[in-house]
């Protein structure tokens, strides 16, 4: 019912094509334009601190949006996502400098081969469902870690590989400025794909197998396909992502992709909301600025008792992994549906105001 | 080809390969009760041997004080973890439940790492003796004892399930929740049960490691190699779990001496037993001794 600028209260989507749009409003069109415009203006606003973290946030959203496909809308389990998106910086920066690609090219070209490493690895899906398939997911983390170590070919070993600065027919990208605006347009894309995908037939198809793996067969759906399908797809967003990063470090080391970064991977998809697009962004968003905010605690408290007390400025990295730890626990105890819910319910009530119901 | 080297490599595997046979025997035993994934097993090693280190050292308690009490701070541990965090989660989907444990493990190893900082520390020496000679083989006092406490624990864990009313229970439980309940088993209890034995002989893993090799916070790597000492054995099987780890922990010996002797490319140690899991999986999911209900796509 696109040109309505508010919904009507009731439902009266009457054809397939108005249930599946992606904004029911025109005004929910807009403000998403909008919202866009204005993250564009940022770079000039915002000051290098928080454009690193915007940065992160869209580097992170990406891969974390691919594991919400695997995790929250085809239902399987994997805890091996940061090894893939470590995967896709490495290819980014092998294909870079061995081959002299354009950077422009090796992004997605990084996604596509860290899909096809995904869909080895999502073999075992095809047969393992549950636990059985967490457990080899997370026998993949350790066996690309060790690749990583050992291929010095690939990764440099114990040197860290460089990757080459984004560049765009000829023109270099410098600065922090110029690449967020490339990880904004890889974001956007992205998270348009991916919508869009799951109003697909095969997105329908990964949400069956999801919710009922025995209807969905019975329906005619191939699970095997499905279930790798939806690992490949995932490794395929956590390669882009894995490319970005590289290319904004512009060096790639063996660190930071073990098996701590998938738990902040999917403590990102738990705390957004499992099979929400923009909970996605919005856990995200969350685990990459609550480490950020605990350093700001701790400069605060800087001297109080309380630092006194926990010995705050050694121990800071401790408390960070302990405050994931805890959110992930408090967030399944309490809000297992996510960020994405409660927004939607603080939504509902600004659209109900005053009448609840 | 060096035998003096594979004959050590070997009893290495046997003594590493029985204690992550405890280990996953306690992983088991958790799954089997209360069909929960543990990830967070080596850290429950990794506080019993912190806790059991900070009362030797700072309170100079003698050791044959110090281990009851550590297992008794296990038990009562592992009582708390079920009912505050795990009991509602009963009846979520099992990501949730994994992701719980996983949650769980991150907070207990920078618990611990905060509390105890990140440097070995090594354990009080409890023998006088450094070495013993067997059959012209010079071995450590301390993987005798490992070895024995191992098999002891295993002997101790058949008793229980086999004799004791309460094993029968929890073996009960673990058939069929309701038809226990109709019994006038305590299914509540029971998961509170296994959850402070699993931790309790986890604990008893964790000192043997720690005398052995010291403690710091790489001990919580024995919980990873669960996985392919239970999957090999069969995630439900005790048995299979004591077996599975034993060769597991021999593959890592070997997957070592082959490595440092012919092939040379380093690391192969750490890595063989996650091979080894990727290949069980394939192509025999439910392992050794498992119970082949498996859902097979």
């Amino acid at each position: 019912m696109a040109g309505q600028t508010i919904i009507p209260a009731g439902d009266f989507r009457t054809s397939y094509a108005a249930d599946t749009t992606v904004f029911p409003t025109t005004t929910s069109r807009n403000a998403m334009i909008a919202g866009i415009a204005l993250t564009c203006v940022a770079p000039h606003v915002v000051n290098e601190y928080v454009l690193s973290l915007l940065i992160q946030i869209g580097i992170f959203g990406i891969a974390a949006l691919g594991l919400n496909i695997v995790v929250g809308f085809t239902g399987q389990i994997s805890i091996g996502h940061a090894a893939f998106f470590g995967f896709g910086a490495f290819t980014s920066a092998y294909l870079s400098n061995r081959f002299g690609i354009p950077v422009f090219f090796c992004i997605p070209l990084a996604g596509v081969v860290t899909a096809a490493v995904g869909l080895v690895f999502g073999l075992p899906a095809a047969r393992l469902k549950g636990l059985y398939l967490a457990i080899a997911t997370l026998a993949a983390q350790y066996i690309l870690l060790d690749f990583f170590a050992r291929a010095e070919w690939f990764t440099g070993g114990s040197v860290p590989a460089s990757a080459e600065p984004f560049s765009i027919f000829g023109y270099m990208l410098r600065g922090d400025k110029q690449y967020f605006y490339v990880v904004l347009a890889y974001v956007v894309v992205c998270y348009l794909l991916v919508t869009n995908l799951i109003r697909s037939r095969d997105g329908r198809a990964l949400v069956a197998v999801r919710d009922h793996y025995l209807s969905a067969e019975i329906m005619g759906i191939n699970l095997t396909k499905y279930r790798t399908l939806s690992f490949g797809l995932a490794a395929f967003f956590a390669g882009v992502g894995g490319a970005l990063y590289a290319h904004y470090n512009q060096v790639v080391s063996n660190e930071g992709f073990g098996i701590d970064r998938s738990i902040i991977f999917l403590a990102m998809i738990i705390i957004g909301g499992l099979g929400s697009i923009m909970g996605t962004l919005m856990g995200t968003a969350f685990m990459v600025l609550l480490p950020e905010s605990m350093e700001w605690l701790s400069v605060a408290l800087r001297d109080s008792p309380i630092d006194q007390f926990l010995g705050l400025k050694n121990n800071i990295a401790f408390l960070r992994e302990m405050a994931i730890g805890l959110i992930i626990i408090i967030f399944l105890v309490f809000e297992p549906d996510g960020l994405a819910h409660r927004w939607r319910q603080i939504k509902a009530y600004w659209k109900l105001y005053p009448f609840s119901h | 080809m060096n035998t003096q080297l594979l004959i050590q490599l070997l009893v290495n595997g046997l003594v590493v390969g029985t204690l992550y046979g405890v280990v996953a025997m306690s992983f088991v035993l958790i799954y089997k009760a209360t069909q929960v994934v543990n990830f967070a097993q080596g850290e429950l090693l990794l506080v019993g041997a912190w806790v059991c280190w900070w009362l030797l050292t700072k309170y100079q308690v003698p050791f044959y004080l110090g281990m009851p009490i550590t297992l008794v701070f296990m038990f009562l541990f592992g009582i708390a973890i079920q009912i505050v965090i795990l009991r509602p989660m009963i009846g979520e989907p099992i990501i949730s439940v994994i992701m719980v444990t996983i949650a769980l493990s991150t907070v207990f190893s920078a618990l611990m790492k905060w509390m105890f900082g990140v440097n070995l520390q090594p354990f009080p020496r409890i023998f006088q003796t450094q070495n013993v000679n067997i059959l012209g083989l010079q071995v450590q006092t301390v993987y005798l004892m490992s070895l024995a406490v191992s098999v002891a624990m295993m002997v101790g864990m058949a008793w229980f399930f086999r004799l004791s009313k309460y094993g029968l229970a929890m073996r009960a439980t673990a058939f069929n929740q309701q038809v226990a309940q109709s019994l006038g088993i305590s299914v509540k209890s029971v998961f509170a049960m296994a959850w402070a034995i699993s931790a309790t002989v986890s604990a008893v893993a964790g000192v043997v490691v720690a005398v052995v090799n010291g403690v710091s916070a790489g001990l919580s790597a024995y919980g990873v190699k669960v996985f392919p000492a239970a999957i090999l054995g069969g995630l439900d099987s005790v048995g299979g779990a004591v077996l599975g780890g034993i060769i597991i922990g021999l593959l890592e010996n070997v997957a070592h001496f082959l490595d440092s002797e012919y092939l040379h490319w380093g690391n192969l140690y750490e890595i063989a037993p996650f091979y080894a899991l990727i290949i069980i999986l394939m192509i025999k999911p439910y392992g050794l001794f498992g119970t082949k209900d498996i859902e097979r796509v």
